[in-house]
């Protein structure tokens, strides 16, 4: 059980078959101060790919796009008064939405936490 | 990275870098969005303390000419004419359907008149000052010059440190100042609804001299994020969305800014528009936005009625700091304008209530005097 990474920075941690979802460090601190956080409404059908939440930082909208498909089974409502655990834990506190997956290869194709951090060094030259 | 060899830069430029800014392209500039700090921060610094700005990407004009006070009104509403040598009034230039092309600050000074212009108008409006004003003003750009905006409650404390007469200077006026021994232009004015200056000075010493401001322990670097929230707060425009070719000076709730004069002799681009406005209202009127809840909404939001009708349009939307709250400012249709006017926020789809507020929403604290 570890984290996995899109290249869109969405982070997913499968425990059995519940995906939870969130985005990475790298990506908190490229939006800066997270003000306030759009999740999914529970029971809603998700596909991968499709947007999953939008984060508001101060100054932008950003979509999170969906890594896994299935069922939205819970969200992070704790992010309704506190969006900056976005900020100040990214990969605990700050998570968006927890989905039943159907296809739990769907994340065979992600990278892995080494893979990832490599992939943010170069993105920062 | 092609964007580096047309992209331009401000001499503060390797400052910014230097202090680990995040830059990003802005009107054909590589200029700050925000310092390590972050937008938030540097937004509750600015209206705390102190924050300094980099604004050297606007244009610094100079119209020298026989009376240039009286042909720059053939371009503008503005009453440039009424001010005291000293004395500066925020304009617009306007076209011939009362339309506005950019928003601009005149200074009037002893002999000339000194013009801050935005950085995205920058070279149509220097044509456009030099086509209208052939044969009666010369128009001269300082871009030897850096300008920079000190601004906040402790803006004056810190400034007089380096010139003691800064500080009774009212709010909208202008002094030459010898400022740690260079010659600068300084105004009392700026973009924040705080007290604060904008100060012109020799790209030669600005380095130096935002260095030494910068080591002062009111003071830190603010960049472009938190300049754009802290005006939203102020209730003031930004042009190219707040304002632009289609709107009127009197849509805009701009006409404080024309006088009684002006208005009853016109003689400015597009004076018949604006002039029908004023006696029949305009159709559409910007108003201060507050959205319930917590969300958003950002410039395009569509603005609709009580019943889903699309009646306008966010132009400037974000997270006021000071309010902890989202703010906004659109135009709606007159019937819709009044303070205390439920309307309907279309933020992805989903209506959301929001009321028409008075602005601004953040109180400005500028010093009359």
């Amino acid at each position: 059980m570890s984290y996995r990474y899109t290249e869109d920075h969405e982070w997913v941690l499968l425990e059995d078959d519940v995906a939870t979802i969130g985005i990475s460090d790298y990506a908190q601190g490229q939006l800066g101060d997270v003000v306030y956080v759009e999740v999914p409404e529970v029971g809603s059908d998700i596909s991968k790919g499709d947007e999953l939440a939008v984060v508001e930082s101060v100054k932008a909208a950003s979509e999170v796009y969906s890594p896994v498909s299935g069922e939205v089974i819970e969200v992070n409502e704790d992010l309704d008064g506190s969006p900056t655990l976005v900020n100040e834990a990214p990969l605990e506190g700050g998570w968006f939405a927890k989905v039943k997956v159907t296809d739990s290869t769907e994340i065979d194709d992600l990278m892995d936490e080494e893979t990832y951090k490599s992939y943010v060094e170069g993105l920062d030259e | 990275m092609s964007e580096a060899s047309t992209t331009k830069k401000t001499i503060l430029h390797d400052l910014h870098v230097e202090l680990g800014a995040k830059m990003v392209p802005f009107a054909g500039y590589d200029m700050p969005v925000q310092y390590p700090a972050g937008i938030l921060k540097e937004h509750l610094q600015t209206r705390d303390s102190a924050g300094l700005f980099d604004v050297s990407h606007m244009g610094q004009v100079v119209i020298s000419g026989d009376d240039p006070a009286s042909a720059i009104e053939e371009l503008i509403p503005g009453d440039i004419q009424a001010l005291a040598p000293s004395e500066m009034r925020y304009s617009f230039l306007t076209n011939n359907e009362g339309g506005i092309l950019d928003d601009l600050i005149v200074t009037r000074r002893e002999k000339d008149l000194f013009v801050v212009v935005n950085a995205a108008c920058k070279e149509q409006d220097i044509a456009l000052l030099e086509k209208g004003l052939a044969g009666k003003a010369e128009v001269r750009e300082l871009a030897d010059r850096a300008l920079v905006a000190l601004q906040g409650p402790k803006a004056a404390t810190v400034l007089a440190r380096y010139a003691d007469d800064v500080t009774k200077m009212p709010f909208m006026t202008f002094r030459e100042v010898s400022l740690d021994g260079v010659p600068c232009f300084v105004t009392r004015s700026g973009y924040t609804g705080e007290d604060g200056y904008e100060i012109s000075i020799p790209n030669e010493h600005a380095v130096a001299f935002c260095r030494k401001l910068l080591a002062e322990d009111e003071v830190a670097p603010i960049g472009l994020g938190a300049r754009d929230s802290l005006r939203l707060e102020a209730g003031l425009c930004l042009y190219g969305h707040d304002l632009n070719e289609q709107t009127t000076p009197i849509s805009a709730g701009l006409l404080w800014a024309i006088s009684k004069r002006r208005r009853e002799e016109g003689g400015f681009p597009g004076a018949d528009v604006i002039q029908a406005e004023i006696a029949n209202k305009p159709a559409m009127k910007r108003v201060g936005i507050l959205p319930e809840g917590r969300a958003p909404a950002r410039e395009h939001t569509e603005i609709a009625d009580e019943d889903g009708n699309v009646i306008g349009e966010v132009t400037s939307g974000g997270y006021s700091p000071c309010l902890e709250a989202p703010i906004a400012m659109g135009y709606v249709p007159l019937a819709f304008s009044g303070v205390g006017t439920k309307i309907n926020l279309l933020v992805r789809g989903k209506a959301r209530a929001a009321t028409v507020v008075k602005m601004p929403f953040v109180e400005q604290r500028y010093y009359r005097g």
